[in-house]
């Protein structure tokens, strides 16, 4: 009988220490069983927000090789634990429902998307490279050597990493290429 | 950021966010910062809670402002007006700095008698070469000391490269930006008058300058009462010079115009003034957009710069080595060792086969020949001019102004690599989007072939992003990315290794750049990642015994050091990973100097010996930061001193020094070649040494200091695709600016797909006052179509008081439209794209685009469907006089495609 009893929040509430419902008494076996994510996470993982350049500095909790959880990192001097609402979402960014995972091609007046090996995707790009840079080749422009080619174009985003962007100048200088952009000059 | 750059001698935020703390005052212009950077925005409730003054100077009332002790709503590009007015008011009641501005400042450097201001030409400077619309800068240089060059190893070669600067391709090419990390170069240091009477010294220059730059052309230019602008200026002077010091911040608000460059330079000139650069609580704070702009700048993926802001070698000026660190020859500043950084990067990418005999491998570098800038690269593409695309984390049919004409660029490549996280709208072009709906585009026409390759997440790979504070903090990876997702470091380091593979037994001189490229990256796990560390210890560069660098001091121009980015060296300094450092905050004082690593050599806060007076002892104890301690003969303070740590305050160059040791110990500003914060701008910035206030190339307002309108260098991009509207059109009556929402990020990729986000900011909407309203019949949460010479989009109206009609003294009432630009056909959330609306002109300094001011019209409804659109825009540009819009097959000139230009059929 009093365990009954004891399941209403009601009588909890008229008869033990918080009678304005607010605190223990509004608890139910299901709160009790509840644990939050972050604590039931196999590790912790520093990283940093994707977004603005604040740079505010996140832990990403995992569980069984999945993202369970990004907050904010309160040992850092800059955001102090806090995320916005885009640095609170960033687990979407990796969870989203709508994200694609997989390589797709569309051919040449296609009308749909085809699925693709990622390793031929690879290669045929690399064919591609080779002819566009051979195509766009000039050894001089104007009279003056510029050993050069005008048939790639590249544009990143600001999310790319120090050493991505390192890797991308440094091999697209070594065809050729100098169209090479990025967000940061819009 | 030349802006910056050409001021102080790096492009980069001079203080971090944690130090507006220790602001006496704090002015938010060109910023929305509470909305568009929160977390940052702390600091700045945190001044506020110690008695900091805080005033937010936009065109719109937004959340920064609420939080702000003042809101000053100055009409949509008048912000050079503005901080003129400030100027002056400074100059005028004697309110600067004067023990700082005549020791730090090249207040006292007599400016050459060719020099003509443009108060005197109405609005342009000395050296205009108007059918080229650049300027030739050679008489805005400083009256020398000695003759120039007299310190280079070849007067005549230095010469020649000084002639070969004002080669209107090289003033393309963008030579103003690579300033970002020494400041530009110059030939001599200037003759000085330490009195500022000289009627040619910087001081006086700048004062006459200005003087027309009053309260009352404040009021009529920004639009604001004469009481608010004396009110700012009373805050920010009151609260300067010894033991004060204020703040100021700004973002693309003021990038994103024609005048961009020129906007900083004001800020930086006033802040200069005002004693604020260098010390604590002060200076310019220069917010950044994404994780890593800075780092996107610093370690850059720009066709105008290398690593380190070296610059790319242009095919007019850079023969060999020699001719490419001809500028630095005999130069003070640490922009003098410049061969060491240049040679330790051909080192990094070639390593043996970079030798003394074959120049250091310098030739394999391609040249530059002019603007090859991304719009142009798009205008290229409708032409057929370029074959293949990479998109990397980016989707320009969106997020770029004009992105009609962006989607054109995509339908006219033979290929194209789109690497993302989600299906964005620059990847499915060929089959949706506005062009479908009016019949310009069809799969059955476009014969682009696309590469959707996934991404790798944040949280899926390791790196370092360097945000806004130049701060790299390395991220560690949490989980292996899904399916076919992979890092673009994956994809870079494969495509190179299938490229060199293909070309290994070739022959042709083209391919050894490939070929001798070092490009042995180890690999790990399963996907044979690769390691983004052993890329970093690159980066930061390594000794002749194979060890680590702790600094850019140690690199030689001798080929025995190596270094992938010279003013990243010293982030794996003793071995270790400086950006991956982690240590808690509560932990460490008020600097952090263990949280990550900032550049240059960890210095948080840049030109630090500028917070203690010349002979070295702080200004105040209440601004001590950085000071000079005679007993251990050594720089000493909170941070990492931004100075050599031995060189005392009196030192005095000899005759004949080089680099660095030709710079005072009264010197703060390094990376200048004398030294000095620049008041006045001899090199460096393209259209003008001052600057001044020019309208936006969109104005509904005629320009009430100069005869000349618009900025005379701004650039433009011709074609059907681009129309420009009308200055003082009738037509186009309105001002438009363009922003972001908290809950969205830039072009929606990543955050029109997430549904918590989309759920927050579910639909595209644009802010009107409620005068214009009533003007064009438009009703809160109904429909209205906005028009310009490039097209209408549709949008929901959102009636309210924060944004204002602006009203002039002749009676011309300015009505002013908000518009968020995230939105597009794709993702959980749609709309139609606000950068449709845009045209494409862009600051010569930069080539950034004007998206923060432009013109249109609105009306009520919603906008006509199908080639009905088409009409309706094209009935707008009749009526306004301006030329046709219309295109041919896959938006090529209707002419041309005739003609047979295009790749495609």
């Amino acid at each position: 009988m009093k365990t009954w009893l004891d399941s209403w929040p009601l009588y909890r509430q008229l008869t033990g220490s918080d009678p304005l419902g607010r605190g223990k008494a509004a608890r139910s076996k299901a709160t009790e069983a509840t644990v939050s994510r972050t604590a039931t996470a196999d590790r912790v993982v520093k990283s940093v927000c994707p977004f603005c350049a604040v740079g505010c500095a996140q832990n990403v909790y995992v569980k069984d090789d999945a993202v369970v959880q990004i907050e904010g990192d309160p040992d850092s001097p800059i955001n102090r634990g806090r995320l916005c609402p885009k640095g609170a979402a960033s687990k979407q960014l990796v969870t989203s429902p709508s994200r694609v995972t997989t390589v797709k091609y569309r051919r040449p007046f296609g009308t749909e998307w085809e699925d693709l090996e990622l390793g031929t995707a690879m290669e045929m790009i690399a064919d591609r490279v080779l002819e566009a840079r051979r195509k766009g080749w000039q050894d001089e422009n104007e009279g003056k050597r510029v050993n050069r080619t005008m048939g790639v174009a590249s544009l990143g985003g600001a999310t790319l990493d120090n050493e991505e962007n390192y890797l991308m100048k440094k091999l697209y200088s070594a065809l050729g290429a100098i169209q090479i952009e990025n967000q940061a000059r819009i | 950021m030349p802006g910056l750059g050409a001021s102080f001698g790096r492009g980069g935020a001079t203080n971090f966010l944690e130090d507006l703390a220790n602001s006496d005052c704090i002015v938010i212009e060109g910023s929305n910062m509470a909305e568009c950077h929160p977390v940052g925005f702390q600091w700045v409730g945190e001044a506020k809670a110690r008695g900091a003054k805080i005033v937010h100077i936009d065109p719109r009332f937004t959340r920064t402002s609420a939080i702000a002790d003042l809101h000053v709503p100055l009409r949509i590009g008048t912000d050079i007006a503005f901080l003129g007015g400030l100027i002056n008011h400074v100059l005028t009641n004697e309110l600067y700095f004067e023990e700082y501005v005549v020791a730090y400042t090249n207040a006292a450097a007599l400016v050459g008698e060719e020099y003509v201001d443009s108060e005197d030409l109405d609005g342009l400077f000395s050296g205009f070469d108007a059918e080229n619309r650049v300027y030739d800068v050679d008489s805005w240089q400083y009256e020398f000391e000695e003759p120039p060059h007299a310190g280079a190893d070849d007067p005549g070669r230095a010469a020649e490269q000084d002639r070969l600067e004002d080669d209107p391709d090289v003033t393309h090419s963008d030579r103003a930006q690579a300033s970002g990390s020494g400041g530009p170069p110059i030939p001599a240091k200037p003759k000085r008058d330490e009195t500022l009477q000289h009627p040619r010294t910087v001081f006086q220059v700048l004062k006459r300058h200005f003087a027309r730059y009053t309260p009352e052309m404040v009021s009529e230019v920004c639009g604001i009462e004469p009481a608010v602008f004396e009110q700012v200026a009373e805050w920010v002077t009151s609260n300067s010079k010894r033991d004060r010091t204020t703040a100021w911040v700004y973002s693309v608000g003021w990038t994103q115009h024609s005048v961009g460059a020129q906007y900083i330079r004001t800020c930086s000139i006033l802040q200069t003034l005002l004693g604020n650069i260098g010390r604590p609580g002060g200076g310019i704070m220069a917010l950044r957009g994404h994780a890593s702009i800075q780092g996107s700048t610093d370690v850059p993926t720009l066709f105008n710069l290398l690593p380190g802001y070296l610059p790319m070698p242009h095919a007019h000026q850079h023969h060999s080595l020699e001719d490419y660190v001809a500028d630095a020859a005999g130069k003070g500043g640490f922009w003098g060792n410049k061969p060491a950084y240049m040679t330790s990067l051909l080192k990094a990418w070639w390593g043996d086969a970079a030798t003394p005999e074959n120049d250091f491998a310098f030739d394999y570098l391609p040249k530059i020949d002019g603007d090859h800038s991304s719009y142009r690269t798009i205008a290229d593409m409708i032409k057929g001019k370029v074959s293949g695309y990479f998109l990397v984390g980016e989707n320009p049919g969106v997020g770029h102004p004009n992105s009609r004409m962006n989607r054109f660029g995509l339908a006219n490549l033979d290929w194209l690599v789109v690497r993302d996280l989600q299906m964005i709208e620059s990847a499915t072009f060929w089959k949706e989007g506005p062009e479908h709906e009016t019949g310009e585009l069809a799969p059955d026409t476009i014969g682009t072939e696309v590469f959707f390759m996934p991404a790798a997440t944040h949280v899926e790979k390791e790196g370092t992003f360097t945000q806004t504070q130049r701060l790299l903090q390395w991220r560690h990876k949490a989980v292996e990315p899904p399916n076919d997702a992979r890092s673009d470091l994956w994809f870079y380091f494969h495509l190179g290794r299938i490229l060199r593979e293909r070309l290994k037994n070739s022959t042709d001189p083209r391919d050894r750049p490939l070929l001798d490229l070092t490009w042995d990256y180890p690999t790990h796990g399963p996907d044979a990642e690769p390691s983004a560390d052993a890329v970093l210890r690159e980066i930061n560069g390594y000794g002749p015994d194979g060890r680590l660098l702790n600094s850019y001091l140690e690199m030689k121009d001798d080929g025995s050091t190596s270094g992938g980015c010279w003013i990243y060296s010293g982030v794996y300094a003793d071995g270790v990973n400086q950006a991956a450092r982690r240590k808690p905050a509560k932990e460490q004082g008020v600097v952090a100097s263990e949280w990550g690593w900032a550049w240059p050599l960890n210095r948080r806060m840049l030109y630090n010996r500028a917070s203690a007076d010349p002979d070295g002892r702080p200004w105040s104890e209440r601004k001590k930061y950085v000071w000079w301690d005679e007993g251990a003969g050594e720089w000493t303070g909170v941070d990492v001193p931004d100075f050599e740590k031995k060189k005392r305050p009196d030192y005095v160059p000899p005759h004949g020094a080089k680099a660095q040791d030709a710079l005072a110990g009264t010197d703060p500003f390094v990376m200048q070649g004398d030294g000095k914060a620049w008041l006045f701008a001899p090199a460096g910035v393209v259209d003008g040494p001052l600057p001044s206030h020019y309208e936006p190339a969109e104005s509904v307002v005629e320009n009430a200091f100069y005869k000349q309108q618009a900025n005379p260098t701004l650039e433009m991009i011709e074609g059907p695709w681009n129309r420009a509207n009308p200055t003082r059109s009738d037509v186009y009556p309105f001002a438009v600016t363009t922003y972001r929402l908290t809950e969205h990020h830039t072009a929606g990729g990543m955050s029109r797909t997430l549904p918590y986000l989309s759920e927050l900011q579910p639909e595209f909407f644009v802010e009107v006052s409620p005068e214009l309203a009533r003007l064009r019949g438009l009703t809160n949460g109904e429909f209205a179509t906005l028009v310009s010479a490039r097209t209408a989009v549709e949008a929901k109206v959102l009636v309210t008081e924060r944004v204002r009609p602006i009203k002039l003294r002749d009676g011309t009432v300015v009505h002013q439209i908000g518009m968020p630009y995230h939105w597009s056909y794709a993702g959980i959330s749609t709309g139609d794209a606000a950068n449709d609306l845009l045209g494409i002109v862009m600051d010569a300094n930069t080539h950034i685009q004007e998206s923060k001011v432009s013109t249109c019209d609105i009306v009520a409804g919603r906008r006509p469907r199908g080639p009905e659109l088409l009409e309706f825009v094209e009935s707008y540009r009749r009526r306004a006089g301006v030329p046709s819009g219309q295109v041919g097959v896959n938006g090529r000139d209707p002419v041309a495609a005739q003609a047979g230009e295009g790749s495609s059929p």
